[in-house]
């Protein structure tokens, strides 16, 4: 049976390499996630029948039940709430995690006992606790400190994906906001860990084990509430990197090679997109995750000239006499669900011959690839939804470039003005376009609190209002 | 309060400083509007025009003065026009206050507030209210007009049965508003078009139109023109030198010369001389727009035509915008507007002369009694960024040579990186049970599996990936499921909560990204 269980592991680790490596384009991404899927049952009914045979009666209903709740929560779901969806669910696996670590550290208690007693009572053990009666001293105590690692990135990656959670559906003031002492605290909460660690690996009970774990949570809980809104996207695919962290450490911790390789894969993918999501904002891991934006080197630049308003009847004209439109959409949008009118916007101008294209700028949302997804929702064919890269060149032909919700990653200043605390930062240049208009809710700046100078730029004209109501009265204009 | 607009009284000026469109945007801003009877005769706006516009037509001069609290006109008032205003009154005009002293105690004495359209500062701000601006476009048009309608031959090249045509060859000198306006027509009319100027930035604006610009061979860092408000500054002599050299060079081969270099308040410089003008075919043209300051060519005689004795004709008119009085008068009216936008910021139709604007204390020359000329410096300089260093295009060695040396690094990065990491490992096999290497070689190889396949995903899958990795990162579930079937209650407790959530994770996660795929279509 073992062998057996070992070879579905096998295929079912082929199968979620597979899965992931199929999301390299949008076709075969639909073929991939069926390779997830049958992983994913492989995996779970290898368990079932091989060392998760003991309680059927209590597994099975259970995955049924959780599965029906998913399902419903997964069918339900707006578009626009998916950030809120993804760090809901890593809450989850962090939280799985931390609570198949306590338990191994349970079993580890009941192996010894039964080891005492002799060989009868290790045959009462579950399969786990056999395992680890199997144990020599040295491997007791690396589990330990693999179970401890576990439950530790377990609780960061569950009240880190709450406080994300919280903040990304408004429930939580999306501000970044950090206790009297800051990072120190985070630190001596660090500290506390390790030092709670050694005194696990000495005594083996359960008292530094809860510490671990209430440190553990506090850092999760602090270190993402110093986190602003605009950074969400890197914690969250940091989030997700840690889930995977968390389910390889006790994936040491139970020999289970499956599930190091799928915590391995995650983990890394994760950190991955945190990777990319700093590259594009020119900011450092770190800095991001200490929060806020660093310090800058001189005054800003003086931004002079004014912010012209133009109404809907300007825009639809200037739209009508145009050729080419790039559309730059950001969390704005998604704010004012604007997505389908801008749909509805790009179906009228395409049928009217024009050549409609989106420019999404990599840490555009909450989340990376938001901007994507919610236009995939409205039905905006992707292969008019370009990346930075790609479209970047082609501003300087483009006859009107709409600003839709976005403001910092279309700042100038990021390019123009040493001193700004973005500079550097790479931005979609829609400024070269022969006309932009932007679309915003009123005069104030974006997340970073820096002016934008686009907004002051001679051929910017400012759409003010509501992205929604704007884009109603600018459809009734144009035919 | 009532915007007057008078008729022009300088002989041959056919602008006028209220339009029927700019009257109707000036009565949004809360004011009345009158004209004097004809004053948009020669622009071709009837009395009847301003009437339908809701207009007061007044037959005098006289009437018109005192019944407006506000004058727009165009030309610098004569001293009878002068006497006509009054304490309270406020003109608008070009006034000229740096040659214009006798005006200004005119007005003073008066009390009248004078604001001169010339001195509006050239900040982005003040744009719209640029007459100087807006006049200049217009000249730098006729100018090429005027050369074609004395220049025997077509812009551009034909080649037709009757045989070949070649192309006109114009020279634009100084590209500043006219300068680039002339550029515009002269390109779009199909002339090969060459354009200088002393400022190297505007290179860029010139070949933008379609130009091209012609370089100097000479080294010497040139002042931003835009610290003196977009206009060049005095060259040295060697500069100098350099330049006329150029010209010379290019007298036989064009056909058409337009000049539009000034100085603020000096004599324009001297650039096409006469032995430029004699190199010159016959037939050829030369337009001065500078002629009212003594002109860049000496032969230039202001407001006339001439022709010189080898056939060249040198136009010296000062007058192209009012040639062309419909379309100056729209946009002068339109500056004039905007100019009472920036004065009725409440549109209440009551002005508020706000001395702390940058830009109305600027254009102000008298207020409340007082000369206000010259204003202090603008609070905002517009100063053009830096130019960017221009990266030298690196030879093919060079560029060999940065690649072995990226190269090199990168190999030199790959063999630290894997020696590290491979010390590192070994150490922890010194250590570690063998049971845990086992797992920690699956664990190390899946990373980099990892690594390699991630790089891989699209940018707008990043949404789907992370919630496919969700679902898959519930295989935590085995673990629990593994313990589930242990004998102590807590065990059994945690591990069907863990089985529970990881449960809603796989399913929730599995469907939601299957969902999103869906929606991504191709078109």
């Amino acid at each position: 049976m073992i062998g057996f269980t070992t070879a579905a592991y096998v295929v079912a680790a082929v199968l979620f390499i597979l899965s992931l490596g199929g999301l390299n384009n949008q076709e075969s991404a639909k073929r991939a996630v069926w390779y997830g899927i049958s992983g994913m049952a492989l995996a779970v009914f290898a368990t079932l029948i091989g060392p998760g045979s003991g309680l059927w009666l209590l597994s099975i209903p259970l995955i049924a039940a959780g599965g029906l709740i998913g399902y419903q929560l997964a069918s339900k779901v707006e578009m626009t709430q998916m950030p809120e969806l993804v760090a809901g669910m890593h809450a989850l696996v962090g939280l799985a995690a931390v609570f198949v670590g306590y338990n191994a550290h349970f079993e580890i208690g009941n192996a010894a006992a039964a080891n005492a007693m002799g060989a009868d009572a290790v045959k009462e053990l579950g399969s786990f606790g056999q395992l680890i009666a199997k144990k020599s001293a040295v491997e007791i105590s690396i589990l330990f400190v693999e179970l401890s690692l576990g439950v530790w990135i377990g609780a960061v990656t569950f009240t880190g994906s709450v406080i994300a959670y919280g903040k990304l559906s408004g429930k939580v003031s999306s501000n970044a906001e950090k206790l009297p002492g800051g990072h120190m605290l985070n630190a001596g909460a660090a500290a506390l860990s390790l030092v709670c660690l050694i005194w696990y690996l000495n005594t083996g009970g359960i008292l530094p084990l809860l510490i671990l774990t209430v440190a553990a949570l506090f850092i999760g809980y602090h270190l993402i509430m110093g986190i602003g809104g605009a950074d969400m996207p890197v914690v969250v695919s940091m989030l997700n990197s840690y889930s995977g962290w968390a389910a390889a450490a006790i994936g040491f911790s139970l020999g289970n090679d499956l599930l190091i390789v799928v915590g391995a894969l995650v983990g890394s993918s994760g950190a991955i997109l945190s990777y990319i999501m700093c590259k594009a904002m020119n900011r450092s891991f770190v800095s991001v995750i200490l929060g806020g934006f660093g310090g800058t080197t001189g005054p800003a630049m003086e931004v002079e000239g004014e912010q012209i308003a133009i109404e809907a009847d300007g825009v639809a004209s200037a739209l009508d006499d145009a050729d080419s439109v790039v559309i730059i959409p950001g969390y704005g949008m998604a704010v004012a669900q604007a997505q389908q009118n801008v749909a509805e916007l790009t179906r009228r101008l395409r049928a009217k011959g024009k050549t409609v294209r989106f420019a999404i700028h990599p840490v555009a949302g909450r989340l990376p690839g938001h901007m994507n997804v919610l236009l995939a929702e409205a039905k905006v064919p992707y292969d008019i939804v370009l990346e930075m890269d790609e479209i970047n060149d082609d501003f300087p032909e483009t006859d009107v470039a709409i600003v839709i919700g976005s403001n910092d990653i279309v700042n100038p200043a990021a390019q123009e003005d040493p001193n700004s605390p973005i500079a550097g930062m790479p931005v979609l240049e829609c400024w070269k376009a022969k006309q932009v208009f932007v679309s915003k809710r009123g005069q104030g700046t974006g997340y970073s609190g820096i002016e934008n100078p686009l907004f002051f730029k001679e051929n910017t004209r400012m759409f003010y209002g509501d992205a929604k109501a704007s884009l109603d009265k600018l459809l009734g204009m144009i035919d | 309060m009532k915007i007057g607009t008078p008729k022009e009284v300088f002989e041959g000026e056919n602008r006028v400083a209220m339009t029927p469109d700019s009257a109707k945007q000036l009565m949004k801003l809360g004011y009345e509007c009158a004209v004097e009877a004809g004053a948009g005769a020669n622009a071709g706006f009837t009395d009847a025009a301003y009437e339908a516009a809701g207009v007061e037509v007044l037959k005098t001069p006289a009437a018109l003065w005192k019944a407006s609290d506000i004058v727009a006109k165009v030309r610098q008032p004569d001293a009878a026009e002068l006497k006509r205003l009054t304490k309270d009154k406020t003109l608008i005009s070009f006034f000229n206050p740096a040659g214009n002293d006798d005006g200004m105690s005119a007005a003073k004495a008066k009390k009248a507030n004078v604001i001169a359209m010339e001195m509006v500062p050239r900040i982005s701000r003040a744009q719209k209210m640029d007459a100087l601006s807006s006049m200049a476009n217009i000249a730098g048009y006729r100018a090429v007009i005027e050369a074609g309608n004395n220049f025997g031959r077509f812009f551009t090249g034909q080649i037709t049965a009757a045989g070949k045509v070649p192309p006109a060859k114009v020279l634009v000198v100084g590209a500043g508003v006219a300068g680039l306006a002339a550029i515009g027509t002269s390109t779009s009319l199909g002339a090969i078009t060459l354009a200088f100027d002393v400022r190297p930035e505007v290179a860029e604006q010139v070949e933008s139109m379609g130009a091209e610009f012609v370089y100097l061979d000479f080294e010497e860092e040139q002042a931003d023109g835009a610290a003196t408000g977009g206009y060049a500054a005095v060259s040295s002599p060697e500069f100098r030198e350099a330049q006329l050299a150029k010209f010379r060079e290019l007298a036989p081969e064009v056909d058409i010369v337009i000049t539009t270099a000034l100085i603020p308040n000096r004599e324009a410089p001297e650039l096409w001389t006469e032995d430029m003008v004699a190199a010159m075919k016959p037939g050829s043209v030369i337009v001065d727009l500078a002629a009212e300051k003594g002109g860049n060519c000496k032969l230039t005689v202001m407001d006339e035509k001439i022709v010189t004795e080898n056939g060249v004709t040198i136009i010296g008119y000062t007058d192209f915008p009012s040639r062309m009085a419909s379309q100056a008068s729209t946009l002068y009216a339109t500056n004039i507007r905007h100019m009472m936008t920036d004065l009725t910021p409440e549109k209440d139709g009551q002005i508020n002369h706000d001395m702390e604007d940058d830009v109305i204390r600027g254009a102000t020359v008298t207020f409340e009694g007082d000369i206000t000329f010259p204003p202090p410096p603008p609070k905002v300089a517009a100063i053009a960024a830096k130019p960017k260093e221009v990266v030298p295009e690196l030879t093919r060695e060079e560029q060999l040579a940065a690649e072995t040396a990226a190269f090199k690094a990168q190999t030199k990065q790959q063999v630290m990186l894997l020696g590290g990491g491979g010390a590192l490992i070994l150490l922890l096999g010194l250590v570690a049970p063998a049971s845990f290497m086992q797992h920690f070689i699956v664990f190390v190889l899946a990373c980099f599996v990892g690594f390699q396949v991630i790089w891989g995903v699209a940018h707008s899958l990043h949404t789907p990936l992370m919630a496919v990795t969700n679902a898959i990162s519930s295989i935590i579930i085995l673990g629990a499921l593994m313990q589930i079937g242990s004998g102590s209650f807590l065990v059994i407790l945690l591990a069907a909560l863990s089985v529970f959530m990881a449960g809603i994770n796989i399913f929730g996660g599995f469907l939601v990204t299957r969902r999103m795929l869906a929606m991504f279509q191709k078109s």
